[in-house]
């Protein structure tokens, strides 16, 4: 049945850890992970909810096939009511937290209520409890999480936890796990500050044994790894190159948003790309990339484990950073590079590892940096607001201004609320670039008019982890489509997203999706999960599971005009490359869109398509 | 690796002994990453950039087929950003200004 079948409910408010059978015919309707702890969350939260109230919840999350042979199944989420959006938040993570959770015997742990003080839960196994943390708080994420693991005196113990940014309301803050995996987006983290939870520690020694037919499993399984290792982007593109691979790809294609979206080209993209991070440093004779990574489960191995440059002006005299730590991963190197127009690679290493060690979004605070950089080149901001000089591609801008978000100090608490809200407190809120207050990732909705439509949405706000058009429109998984063009990308948006959900429910990496089809996920899930999963079935889950979210969203407030772009990317053509005098076409994409979802004109699913759902 | 084309880095200027006869041959910039930036002179490594003088009407098949490239790696295959589809490429001629980009099988996201 690969479901553990129980539930961990934690009362931070009364301090009490109880168990509760798993919902299993919601485990045929929304499988796990992303659709089931959703389910369970729009059914004990009232949408309109403020994210940081105590009336709010958190849900951690394990798939069915989370723990198990599958590749890749190692992947948690953590649902709740995003602190930066104000709509269903989902993050996901890797690592080996997900795994440990399962085996010590939990689908998911729900958390509600507030406690009165810092605590940390512990689990080992079926005993969980509350206990102090009063000595965590203030800690940075990898201070807590040594600080546990000697405290437990296990060093397999695995931790998630917030760093300062959780704590201090970073809009945008992770829940950090292993030391560099993130549940990242949405601000998940900062909902976890605001209940005093400050980190879980987990330890699970009883496996998974519980599947269905344990063979035929063990047969997909293989097959599937098979599928992974033959195919030439997760067998040998993605552990060689990872996913920085693509900084040159996006910017020869003119998509790679440069200086907060006003250009799409950067000039030192090649500077910051994969190819860079191969090359021998002058200053060392050493490569930036130290070795690739892999979380549990994992046969694709895409993470990129990194060395900092000792000598560059970020961390002189601070050898707590010299060691080998993650990253940089595209979408971080990205926000924190080109978005600025910072082609400077260990200073985007630097800001990233900072991000990291204190738990923040790399994306929404480099997007958020390259709004205020904007500002002040505007003269809206001045350098005695920011304490320092801060044009665009001030790489020294950059590093301090991570330092002091992170710890909560200056200009870094502005930086903390978010694009949006901060070019609102500035009278420029058409310069905040994002979609429900969440910043972009990094492509350009000019030049891949899909992820226009897909950032527009997305029902976490802008993220390219929804639906990931990209796939097609650039590298031509499955098919290649043209990315300059609108036809045929509502029925697009809407296939990426509806099989998206269903990896997401599944406990496996949605980055197997470059080489696995819903048709190679199917055999996995029917011999690990009581009940028949038939692709039928799993696309009628995906469907269910997109409309689920947004229902909740139409409860929370959002209607049809949350669906939409800055006007800079509907009015300022791209000046540059393929894409060049082109603008968004979400305008006449949207309405085909909710036409193929079945939605009315509002984005309000529809009665028939509700009853079809079984919604 | 070192194809039988006149090439060099483009970053280092072009001399006068290699300007082509008007109409004769045509001037396009090569990229090459990831794996098949191995195909590259090394200087040309660190650019990921090559300067071409191709004979007129040489198509991308032809420039793929004398650097060695091997077919399957030929995955992605852009001019001027834009992509430039398998059937295309052995008809499809260089024109002076165009850069030609070239990836194997990645990913990313």
């Amino acid at each position: 049945m690969a479901w553990t079948r129980k539930i961990l409910r934690v009362d931070l408010s009364s301090g009490s850890c109880t168990s509760e059978p798993l919902n299993m015919e919601w485990a045929q309707q929304y499988l796990g992970q992303r659709g089931l702890a959703t389910k369970y969350f729009i059914s004990e939260v009232d949408p309109k909810v403020d994210p940081l109230s105590s009336a709010n919840k958190l849900i951690m999350t394990t798939g069915p096939l989370t723990g198990t042979p599958a590749s890749t199944g190692g992947r948690y989420s953590v649902v709740t009511k995003g602190a930066l959006t104000g709509a269903i938040a989902c993050s996901n993570s890797g690592g080996y937290f997900g795994a440990e959770l399962k085996f010590a015997g939990w689908d998911m742990i729900i958390f509600e209520g507030k406690s009165a003080k810092p605590v940390y839960l512990a689990i080992e196994n079926d005993k969980a409890e509350l206990k102090d943390a009063a000595h965590l708080w203030g800690k940075t994420v990898w201070q807590t999480e040594e600080i546990i693991k000697k405290s437990h005196q296990d060093p397999q113990t695995r931790v998630c936890s917030i760093g300062r940014a959780g704590e201090n309301g970073v809009m945008y803050a992770c829940i950090v796990n292993d030391l560099h995996r993130a549940a990242g987006r949405s601000g998940v983290g900062t909902v976890m500050g605001s209940k005093n939870l400050k980190a879980v520690a987990v330890r699970g020694t009883q496996g998974v044994s519980i599947l269905k037919d344990a063979k035929a499993f063990m047969n997909a399984a293989t097959a599937a790894k098979k599928v992974l290792a033959d195919n030439a982007v997760t067998g040998q593109g993605l552990p060689t190159y990872g996913t920085q691979v693509l900084m040159n790809v996006i910017n020869e294609m003119g998509a790679l948003p440069t200086r907060n979206h006003r250009d799409s080209q950067f000039e030192d993209a090649r500077k910051i790309s994969a190819e860079a991070m191969i090359e021998k440093r002058p200053s060392d004779g050493k490569s930036h990339l130290v070795t690739n990574n892999a979380c549990f489960g994992c046969t694709i191995a895409c993470g990129r484990i990194s060395k900092i440059d000792e000598t560059h002006f970020s961390v002189v005299n601070k050898p707590e950073y010299w060691g080998a730590s993650g990253g940089l991963e595209y979408e971080a190197a990205w926000a924190l590079g080109a978005a600025n127009g910072v082609g400077d690679l260990e200073a985007l290493q630097y800001a990233n590892l900072i991000c990291n060690e204190d738990g923040f979004d790399p994306i929404s605070f480099g997007a958020t940096v390259g709004a205020a950089m904007e500002l002040y080149e505007l003269g809206i901001l001045t350098e005695k607001q920011i304490g320092m000089e801060a044009p665009f591609g001030s790489a020294k801008a950059l590093c301090e201004l991570a330092q002091m978000t992170a710890r909560g100090e200056g200009f870094g608490k502005e930086l903390g609320l978010g694009s949006a809200r901060l070019c609102e407190k500035y009278g420029k809120p058409e310069l905040s670039m994002g979609v429900k207050k969440q910043e972009f990732p990094a492509y350009d909705s000019r030049g891949i008019q899909g992820m226009g439509l897909a950032y527009a949405t997305s029902n976490r706000g802008a993220c390219h982890l929804r639906g990931y058009t990209v796939a097609s429109e650039v590298l031509g998984i499955p098919v290649k489509t043209d990315p300059l063009v609108t036809t045929g990308k509502a029925d697009l948006v809407k296939a990426f997203q509806d099989a998206t959900a269903v990896f997401d429910s599944a406990g496996v990496c949605v980055f197997t999706t470059f080489a696995w089809t819903l048709a190679d996920l199917q055999p996995q899930l029917d011999a690990a999960c009581e009940g028949d999963w038939t692709m039928e079935k799993l696309a009628a889950v995906g469907e269910r599971i997109w409309n689920m979210e947004r229902q909740f969203n139409n409860a929370a407030g959002f209607t049809a005009k949350d669906d939409d772009l800055p006007p800079r990317l509907k009015t300022e053509p791209v000046k540059t490359g393929p894409a060049k005098g082109l603008v968004s076409g979400i305008d006449k994409m949207l309405p085909e869109y909710y036409q193929a979802r079945g939605w009315d004109a509002n984005g309000v699913p529809s009665k028939e398509t509700l009853a079809r759902l079984g919604l | 690796m070192i194809p039988q084309t006149s090439w060099r880095p483009i970053s280092r200027p072009r001399s006068r002994r290699h300007e082509p006869r008007p109409g004769s041959q045509v001037q396009v910039t090569l990229k090459l990453f990831a794996t098949l930036q191995d195909y590259l002179p090394p200087e040309a490594r660190k650019t990921n950039a090559l300067a071409l003088e191709l004979d007129a009407g040489t198509t991308v098949q032809q420039v793929i087929e004398r650097f060695g490239l091997p077919q399957k790696l030929c995955h992605l295959v852009l001019i001027d950003g834009a992509f430039i589809p398998p059937a295309v490429r052995a008809t499809r001629p260089l024109q002076t200004g165009e850069t030609l980009a070239i990836w194997p099988p990645i990913a990313g996201g």
